[in-house]
């Protein structure tokens, strides 16, 4: 409130002289949105603060009392944690970024215009699904499809360290849970790569075009060094989504806690937020504390994933809008 | 093009190119030999079912192959690798609707054994083996969603009119920024935050439905901020200098010119909020828990969602497994369908609702 007060107070003499300086509504009014504003900004610092707060057992008490860590430091917990956060989200990338660039694409050049809209919102669609939909088909329906194709490749690729190793019976892998994570990500990917590619000038791709390029030679010259940042932010979002997404891990995956790049096995490595779902409920003491610690790694780096893209997307956003 | 100029008198521009329907004859083509030789292995007995799915998809990959080696040979090289990218965009778009339907497809067919009346009556208590229904969890839903709108509709809407109206410089970009980085917090980081404020409070081992409405509401505010602030921004400014001119003071205008005029889309941003949030697990497992009753208080005892409900028939399925995973799929259809119906609610009162402006 006082801010606010301060603020009118400096703007009245540089503003017009005639508004009238304190009507209370005003005050009110502009303090309450200002209220709200602020809370906003606590509720992150209170995010960061609480969670620190919680995690700071888990790192003073003794390992050998805690019923999570059992006499581990609590870095040899979490290292196989984030690295299967960081795998699982890897692969997720992987199938999704090829597919996302191409279903954008469809959609802002070579879809007819007409339909163009009506594609963009069946792949809208996707992200309308709830997570736990998704980990129920990934678990029940795409597991056991692609249990087979899993057999298939360890059978013939066994020799490339991905492949090798015993085969899952049951298909729930980290590749199974990669698929549906890429499946995931992918309308948020599409949707901003759409949004950069619709944003490359028309008058470079008609440039092109009269110069007797194909299309794919226009788009090549024109449109992607136009959208390179673009994409890389979409990726950087997309990867935020896949390092926190919880439910399709949890329900997906047959736990190990190993730490392999084998794709195919029963004995997996798991993610933070999957290991939190599954622990949780069960956990008590100070194995709270060390779940909402490895939380706190999850909020860091997803934040830093997260700061870091929106900086990119807003600076190409003043940038276009400037155009 | 040095051709095009020794050889003046033969349209070269029109030579070297395949006939307009060719992709399309081959793609069908392609399709086609690709069922006929499903159909044949099906009746061999070498694949179990005939498989449309991989007929269709197998089938555009040997269409963009095909076309790719028609072209280089009577169009040349580059034309050949126009065709081929156009065959693998529209092969990408082909493999993202797979998921999508196959998910639809499993969900409905899966979901409707045991989506009757008992399932709409009855809760789990005292439920072992099959029967019982979701009713605990879908009033718990409802409940927890209704309590996280309550709260993040307005600090939302107010920070919207803040960033809008009143904001400028450093503050401003601070919290549009921040609130843009919120989007993407994990949602069971929210779910931790809301566990690790009332513990604080409370004590160990709390599980309220009020702090899944607050985690849930870490989730909901900056969807409701994005989407509102952007329809304030298309209200024109004549609407406010107008108001201005007549005397209006500045938090009137807002309130009687600009929310009304921005009200449906504000409305629509709301309920795709709402949809947004309505699906979460993670965050209620962790801070709601779990229960086989019926409980509508919010602020005691655990509280069931239709989520955490699906979620815990899957992983936790007990002597009945059959029963238990027709309940998580029962559970699934209600919820799709409940998200399709917010969507659709949302666009009717985008379509419906909308300021009429050309009057």
């Amino acid at each position: 409130m006082t801010t606010t007060v301060t603020k009118d107070e400096t703007e009245a003499p540089s503003g017009a002289g005639l508004r009238s300086k304190g009507r209370p509504g005003d005050k009110i009014f502009s303090g309450t949105a200002l209220g709200a504003g602020i809370i906003i900004l606590l509720v992150l610092a209170a995010v960061t603060a609480f969670l620190i707060i919680e995690s700071i057992p888990a790192f003073t008490e003794d390992p050998e009392d805690n019923p999570i860590l059992q006499g581990r430091s609590f870095f040899e917990y979490a290292g196989p944690l984030v690295f299967g956060t960081i795998w699982a989200s890897f692969l997720a990338l992987l199938l999704a970024t090829p597919l996302a660039l191409g279903i954008a694409l469809f959609i802002s050049h070579y879809a007819p215009r007409r339909i163009a809209a009506g594609l963009g919102y069946i792949v809208d669609l996707l992200a309308a699904v709830p997570s736990v939909v998704y980990g129920l088909w990934g678990g029940i329906t795409l597991a056991g499809g692609v249990q087979p194709f899993y057999a298939w490749l360890n059978e013939n690729l066994g020799f490339v360290f991905l492949f090798s190793g015993d085969l899952s019976a049951t298909g729930r892998t980290i590749l199974t849970a990669g698929i549906v994570l890429a499946v995931m990500v992918l309308p948020i990917m599409t949707a901003i790569c759409r949004e950069v590619f619709l944003q490359a000038p028309t008058l470079h791709e008609e440039a092109a075009l009269a110069l007797g390029a194909t299309r794919w030679e226009m788009i090549k010259m024109a449109v992607l060094p136009f959208a390179r940042g673009g994409i890389v932010s979409a990726m950087m979002l997309a990867l935020g989504r896949a390092l926190g997404e919880t439910m399709a891990v949890t329900m997906v995956l047959s736990v190990a806690g190993a730490v392999t790049f084998q794709l195919v096995t029963p004995s997996n490595p798991t993610t933070i937020p999957a290991n939190i779902a599954l622990s949780f409920p069960e956990a008590f003491g100070t194995g709270v504390n060390a779940l909402i610690a490895t939380g706190l790694v999850l909020f860091i780096v997803t934040f830093a994933v997260n700061a870091f893209a929106r900086y990119f997307v807003n600076r190409r956003a003043e940038f276009s809008g400037a155009n | 093009m040095s051709r095009a100029v020794s050889t003046a008198d033969v349209n070269v521009f029109a030579a070297g190119r395949l006939p307009r329907l060719a992709p399309w004859a081959v793609l069908i083509g392609s399709w086609l030999a690709m069922a006929a030789l499903f159909a044949l292995l099906n009746m061999g007995g070498a694949v179990e079912d005939f498989n449309i799915v991989g007929a269709i998809l197998i089938g555009t990959v040997i269409y963009a192959v095909v076309i790719w080696i028609l072209s280089a040979l009577v169009e040349g090289k580059r034309q050949a690798t126009d065709r081929l990218i156009t065959a693998l965009v529209s092969l990408a778009f082909v493999i993202a609707l797979l998921p999508l339907i196959s998910l639809l497809f499993t969900v409905i067919s899966n979901g409707v054994a045991r989506f009757d009346l008992q399932y709409f009556s009855y809760s789990m208590r005292g439920v072992i083996g099959e029967g019982g229904g979701a009713i605990h969890a879908i009033y718990g839903t409802l409940l927890m969603t209704l309590a996280a709108t309550v709260i993040s509709v307005p600090i939302g809407l107010m920070t919207s009119v803040y960033l809008v109206e009143y904001g400028r410089g450093r503050l401003a970009r601070a919290i549009t920024f921040l609130v843009d980085v919120m989007t993407g917090i994990p949602s069971i980081v929210a779910g931790l935050f809301a566990y690790a404020v009332f513990v604080i409070f409370f004590g160990p081992g709390i599980s309220l439905g009020i702090m899944g409405s607050v985690a849930l509401s870490v989730l909901m505010i900056p969807v409701v901020v994005r989407s509102s602030e952007e329809l304030l921004k298309l209200v024109p400014n004549e609407l406010r200098e107008a108001s201005y001119a007549l005397g209006v003071p500045k938090w009137l205008t807002i309130v009687k010119v600009v929310l009304p005029t921005a009200i449906a889309g504000i409305a629509t941003g709301v309920t795709l909020a709402i949809a947004r949030v309505i699906g979460e697990t993670a965050p209620l497992l962790i801070t709601a828990g779990f229960t086989a009753s019926l409980n509508t208080n919010l602020f005691n005892g655990n509280m069931m969602s239709l989520p955490v409900f699906v979620y815990s028939q899957y992983a936790n399925p007990g002597t009945t497994p059959d029963a238990a995973i027709a309940r998580a799929w029962a559970g699934a259809l209600t919820l799709i369908i409940i998200v399709m119906l917010l969507n659709l609610i949302a666009r009717l009162i985008a379509r419906f609702f909308a300021p009429k402006t050309n009057r």
